[in-house]
């Protein structure tokens, strides 16, 4: 085992030995390590004072542990500069040659390279940390438990494993460190949201929540290392010298792959449609687990927390909600508010919805927004249970004469999305990014045009014209 | 050695090698040759295992390019066409590195980098930044990287381009070295003076295919015809008559010089001499007409843009 890392410490060596001599990586990492507590300090004093007038001790709390996400941050932004140029720099400088040529594997080039991007960062945030909690610990301000200091750490740790590895990506992808450069963005931004919606989770979240959160970090994290693996060719970084965008070639490639060489459309369904489903079969299975999952946990968690409230509710409160219920539409009239176009183009929209979000992170948020749509079915039916409605009956009217037709439909949806993720987090030897990419894309398109789209179509009729009749027999019952 | 059989490689659209056959053995040397762009580079690579062949098969040092490329890269040294030196590092340290990178021990890395660093005349700079040196000791430091680990298959893009001609002379010296310990050579070059002086072997490719491939006499004979020798006499004679022997054509004939085409010098010439010493001509001199790779070179490019047959 050691002596298989031992190339990768030799890459990581040389590049350390590079990075400590060029005072460009030096001086703005020194400066975001030691100026950057200092003020984040001042920056605390002054919002304690503040808020000190207000009792606003939540935030309080709360205020340490975020400048402790940000004074980390600060210094590992240097890692995107540094990982960015790491092989698209290289190349622009001619020295990729002879290191390509040389016998490393490609796993061992590749840590080599994401060792150096994350260390010499994270040290200085680990550093820029230990000099902010010292400073804190000076003052009248309560230092982060140790379970939160945990998380921090993590998430610091996280978050420059996913900036390294992401943009690893781009650098091996990318013809010169100009294009490298404008393509950064595609981290800068997403990492800016996510750090935002991490301060919102360290602020009015709670432990678990944040746990949460470390953990979907983390997870992209390591899904984007296994896509810089999986897609990191020798072939690539020498194979183009210039950017040039083939629309002709992406354009047939996508079409051979959606047509398949299909002579007629029933040709068409059978042969190429079916092959496509064929490779998603397992993906179908595991999406159907996560199913069950979900709705045994939406059941789980309504069951646990809402019994309770339920049961508190007062006769009063009860006929409000009554009150409310008969503000409703009638569920007579309900067809004069709905109608079939309006519901396939709902469900479509979730449909690609999953599916673009599914695109961005591996199928990670793709099946996220997949669970929470399954999971609505499974609080709800523990919802009216609560409420001492029979939930059984409603269901059979109300979800499964469109659903048989539409569940399999978001399953299928979701299974794409799923199958997509592995497919681009799997080496595919001699074929680049793109070829993987388009290929995937027209694969979602057969599926998404020949068998999703029609599925949705004879669902949202049904939903339409067929369900609220249903629905109103077995509620009139 | 190196074998190749219908080597190609495409990128989406572009034909950039197409069909290559090679075979360099042991203490060969093999000149490619080739305008900008004609597909050299892209061969060199996929010898060397970093691009893998769109069809047919490469073999180096007993290794296949595709299933064994780790074992191809570590018996091969490769002269770039641009050095790839790391500006911030010293000569030392370089050839250290790279010397580890190959597996090489500590005390070995040491002994072989000293012995390079002298040899190319690097040793007095060996401990200043690369950043800091002239082009030409760049490529020496290149070359010196190559030959670190000592390989048994040395592909070398353009080894004396910037070198000033002590330096070049002494790279020309290491490589007619290391072919006779038996190393194989490839070379990729547009200086055809020194292809001449080191291939035993060239190959001429054009638009990724290779046009013409043989020794460069056999080269030289096959585009350029049989030899021609200019036979220089020491005062005018009347040559009327004269009667060559089978095998030789007459091209100029003046009262004190002769031009001819000799398809078999060895059996051609002698009788030659022969008839003219019957006929008491005072031959002064009696010399093979000077015929270059350049003129083999351009004249097969020339073909071949003009879509002619190359032979």
């Amino acid at each position: 085992m050691f002596t298989k890392l031992a190339p990768v410490w030799l890459v990581a060596k040389r590049e350390l030995r590079d990075q400590f001599r060029d005072w460009r990586v030096l001086l703005p990492m020194a400066i975001l390590t030691l100026c950057f507590p200092f003020l984040m300090n001042e920056f605390a004093k002054q919002t304690v004072d503040f808020l000190n007038q207000y009792n606003a001790n939540l935030i309080l709390d709360r205020l340490v542990p975020f400048s402790i996400m940000i004074i980390g941050f600060f210094p590992i932004t240097v890692s995107l500069v540094v990982a960015l140029e790491s092989f698209v720099g290289e190349k622009e400088r001619g020295t990729i040659e002879p290191l390509l040529s040389a016998p490393f594997d490609d796993w061992q080039l590749y840590f080599g390279k994401l060792l150096v991007g994350a260390a010499t960062p994270l040290i200085a945030s680990y550093l820029s940390i230990g000099l902010y909690l010292i400073m804190v610990s000076r003052q009248n301000l309560n230092l982060p438990s140790p379970s939160v200091m945990l998380q921090l750490m993590l998430l610091t740790t996280a978050h420059a494993v996913l900036m390294v590895s992401a943009a690893i990506v781009i650098s091996v992808q990318s013809t010169s460190v100009k294009a490298a450069n404008l393509l950064a963005s595609f981290i800068v931004i997403p990492v800016a949201i996510l750090m935002q919606g991490e301060a919102v989770m360290l602020f009015w979240g709670n432990e678990q929540v944040l746990w949460l959160g470390v953990a979907g970090v983390m997870i992209i994290s390591l899904l984007l290392i296994r896509v810089g693996i999986a897609h990191f060719q020798r072939e690539y970084l020498l194979g183009r010298e210039i950017d040039t965008l083939n629309v002709k070639w992406m354009w047939r490639a996508f079409a051979s792959n959606f047509i398949g060489g299909a002579v007629s459309l029933k040709d068409w369904y059978g042969r190429v449609l079916g092959a496509a489903l064929r490779r998603i079969v397992p993906a179908v299975f595991v999406v159907v687990l996560i199913a069950g999952v979900s709705l045994w946990m939406s059941y789980d968690w309504v069951i646990q927390n809402l019994s309770e409230t339920v049961a508190l509710a007062s006769p009063e409160d009860i006929q409000k909600l009554e009150e409310r219920v008969r503000e409703l539409p009638d569920l007579s009239n309900l067809r004069d508010h709905l109608s079939a176009s309006s519901l396939f183009l709902n469900n479509t929209r979730a449909v690609t919805v999953i599916f673009l979000a599914g695109m961005v992170s591996f199928s990670v948020l793709g099946i996220l927004f997949y669970m929470i749509n399954i999971g609505l079915i499974g609080g709800v039916f523990a919802l009216f249970q609560l409420l001492g409605i029979q939930p059984l009956p409603i269901f059979l009217a109300g979800v499964a004469p469109h659903g048989v037709f539409e569940i399999p439909a978001l399953m299928i949806g979701s299974a794409v999305v799923l199958y997509i993720g592995a497919a681009l987090v799997t080496p595919q030897a001699g074929r680049s990014m793109g070829e993987v990419i388009l290929e995937l894309l027209a694969d979602w398109a057969k599926i998404f045009l020949g068998l999703i789209l029609p599925l949705l179509a004879v669902a949202a009729v049904v939903e339409a014209y067929i369900t609220p009749g249903l629905l109103l027999r077995v509620i009139g019952n | 050695m190196i074998e190749t059989h219908d080597l190609s490689k495409q990128f989406h659209d572009f034909m950039a090698v197409d069909g290559v056959d090679l075979s360099v053995q042991a203490g060969e040397i093999l000149a490619l040759l080739g305008q900008n762009g004609a597909g050299k580079t892209t061969t060199v690579r996929m010898l060397t295992a970093l691009l893998r062949p769109s069809r047919g098969w490469a073999r180096v040092a007993g290794h296949d390019v595709v299933k064994n490329g780790h074992d191809v890269r570590a018996s091969v040294g490769v002269l770039t066409e641009q050095h790839g030196l790391y500006m911030r590092m010293t000569a030392i340290e370089y050839l250290d590195f790279f010397g580890e990178v190959y597996g090489l021990g500590a005390p070995a890395r040491k002994k072989r980098s000293d012995n390079l660093l002298e040899y190319f005349g690097l040793a007095e700079a060996a401990k200043r930044r690369i950043g800091e040196y002239s082009k030409g000791m760049r490529q020496k430091l290149a070359l010196a990287r190559a030959m670190m680990h000592d390989p048994g298959v040395l592909l070398l893009d353009e080894p004396t381009s910037a070198m000033d001609p002590e330096s070049a002379r002494l790279v020309r010296d290491e490589i007619a070295r290391l072919k006779s310990s038996r190393r194989t050579i490839v070379i990729c070059s547009h200086n055809l003076t020194e292809v001449e002086s080191l291939a035993d072997k060239i190959a001429i490719i054009y638009r990724g295919r290779i046009l013409i491939q043989g020794t460069l006499d056999d080269l030289k004979r096959r585009v350029l015809g049989a030899p021609e020798y200019a036979v220089n006499f020491a005062e005018p004679r009347d040559l009327n008559g004269l009667e060559l022997p089978q095998g030789m054509q007459m091209l100029e004939k003046t009262a004190s010089s002769l031009k001819v085409r000799v398809e078999a010098p060895e059996e051609s010439n002698p009788k030659l001499l022969e008839i003219l010493s019957s006929k008491s001509v005072p031959v002064v001199t009696f010399q093979e007409e000077a015929r270059t790779l350049e003129q083999v070179y351009l004249k097969v490019m020339a073909e071949a843009r003009g879509g002619g047959h190359v032979h």
